[in-house]
């Protein structure tokens, strides 16, 4: 059946740790399940806040290979920022209170990735009276269809760790 | 109808001036010091008038109160949680006698609902509480229209005082604090605003929605409760510059009753502004149906109470 499926261009953009042999790590995992490499643009000099290394990758597959793509890149232990529009469904946003910076803004962010159905998107972060007051952040993130619940749950278990408050959305559609 | 209404707070008083439009003769008037009796009906201004002057309505006992020829008992006593007493044993005294209850306390049957479940299976009478949830608002009567069955979930904006402080936070960037402050001046909070705030009343309202929904067995600790208390006024601006807001939102969904602080679409239908609260029904026939308006005040509150008083009816 899924070869009868048609083939797709996807974007999927990654972030590598700078060491040997990443690059092919990243890649080995898109030609093992099919995919045709397409482009690879390795964005040296623009380390990202976390130290890592950007790369995009251009490939084609059928939906169904390119989600066993993804899954595999996951399971090798590469970062997966972004998979293609259609992979990523729902756009989540929590605002977040208490002492974020404290309390290591950028791990809080990177475990709410490291979760794996979620990658965030935009970060804004308040903090009026200094960083050593309460300060707040709204995080914006893209979910796998189905996997928000999941991202969710994460982002709940790492405030309850740290003392922040959560502001959730409405679940269930609930928002109109 | 004749009425015996304990409380004389603003929804008891209320209830007290309204019963003879709507047809009802009030025969016992309560407040925490004393009660006013008389069979044959009071003068229900003579009785708030004396209140007024003197603290208190007049020279009998509560229990006296609910001795006296009634059909219906108008439970509105303060709200308190855990053995909701005295509440509870006012609506205990009511059935055994075979009376009618009418709710606007919301402690027994958000605290003890099944155990007025069970009285009110041992009694003649019948139990209502529509005032109970969302004042004004026809929530429990529309739940009862649909059937509870076919509802499947239940979402709104139930207190008044944490929306009227979260909306004005958002629209003038103002603290939490000092909103707080403005809200007690208006007297739209309380001087101790915690009952509120924190959240408890709103989930009160929903432990007593789920007892209707799911058929009892929710109390006050079964509901997962976030209050407004500590979000600040920056966390309202980051919202807002993506279209949104925060609203203290309870919820009763798959068994669950939840309450805190949501993220809502600045326009969107549970944004309701300043005291007005929303109701909003997921249902499995009919979709979604919202309901707005005054989730408090005395006639408010009052025209709720006199609904279900109109529901019932009388006995021998």
């Amino acid at each position: 059946m899924s070869e009868s499926e048609p083939v797709r261009a996807y974007t999927v953009r990654l972030e590598l740790q700078d060491e040997p042999g990443e690059l092919l790590r990243a890649l080995e995992p898109i030609a093992d399940n099919g995919g045709n490499l397409l482009s690879i643009f390795h964005e040296r000099g623009n380390i990202t806040p976390r130290g890592h290394i950007p790369v995009e990758v251009d490939l084609e597959a059928t939906p169904e290979r390119f989600e066993e793509i993804v899954a595999a890149l996951r399971e090798n232990g590469v970062n997966v920022v972004r998979a293609g529009a259609e992979e990523y469904a729902e756009e989540l946003v929590v605002l977040l209170v208490g002492h974020l910076v404290d309390t290591d803004l950028s791990d809080t962010l990177s475990r709410i990735e490291d979760c794996g159905g979620a990658s965030i998107d935009d970060v804004a972060l308040s903090a009026p009276d200094g960083t050593d007051e309460l300060s707040s952040a709204r995080i914006r993130m893209d979910t796998h269809a189905g996997a928000a619940s999941a991202a969710l749950a994460t982002v709940r278990e790492v405030a309850e760790e740290k003392g922040l408050d959560v502001v959730e959305p409405l679940a269930g559609g609930g928002d109109a | 109808m004749k009425l015996a209404i304990l409380g004389a707070g603003a929804v008891g008083r209320s209830v007290a001036e309204l019963a003879g439009e709507y047809g009802h003769t009030v025969t016992a008037l309560a407040d925490s010091s004393g009660a006013a009796i008389d069979p044959d009906g009071l003068d229900v201004d003579a009785v708030l008038e004396r209140k007024d002057e003197t603290g208190t309505v007049g020279d009998d006992t509560v229990d006296a109160a609910l001795d006296t020829s009634y059909d219906a008992l108008v439970e509105a006593t303060p709200t308190t949680l855990d053995d909701a007493q005295p509440g509870f044993s006012h609506v205990e005294a009511a059935l055994e006698r075979d009376r009618h209850v009418v709710l606007a306390n919301k402690g027994p049957v958000a605290e003890r609902y099944d155990e007025v479940r069970a009285l009110e299976a041992e009694s003649r009478g019948r139990v209502l509480f529509e005032a109970t949830v969302a004042g004004a608002i026809p929530t429990l009567s529309t739940v009862r229209s649909l059937g509870p069955e076919r509802v499947t979930a239940v979402r709104g904006v139930l207190n008044g005082t944490a929306n009227f402080v979260l909306s004005r936070m958002a629209a003038e960037g103002l603290d939490y604090e000092h909103v707080l402050a403005e809200a007690q001046d208006l007297g739209v909070a309380e001087a101790d605003p915690s009952f509120d705030v924190e959240g408890t009343d709103a989930a009160l309202k929903c432990v007593i929605l789920a007892n209707v929904l799911y058929d009892g067995g929710y109390t006050l600790d079964d509901a997962e409760v976030a209050g407004i208390r500590d979000i600040p006024g920056s966390a309202l601006e980051l919202a807002a510059e993506d279209g949104r807001t925060v609203r203290l939102i309870a919820e009763v969904a798959d068994g669950d009753v939840r309450v805190g602080p949501r993220l809502v679409p600045e326009h969107g239908t549970l944004a309701v502004g300043g005291t007005t609260n929303i109701v909003q029904l997921e249902t499995e026939h009919a979709g979604r149906l919202n309901i707005s308006g005054a989730g408090a005040g005395g006639p408010e509150t009052a025209s709720a109470v006199l609904a279900d008083v109109g529901l019932l009816e009388p006995l021998e």
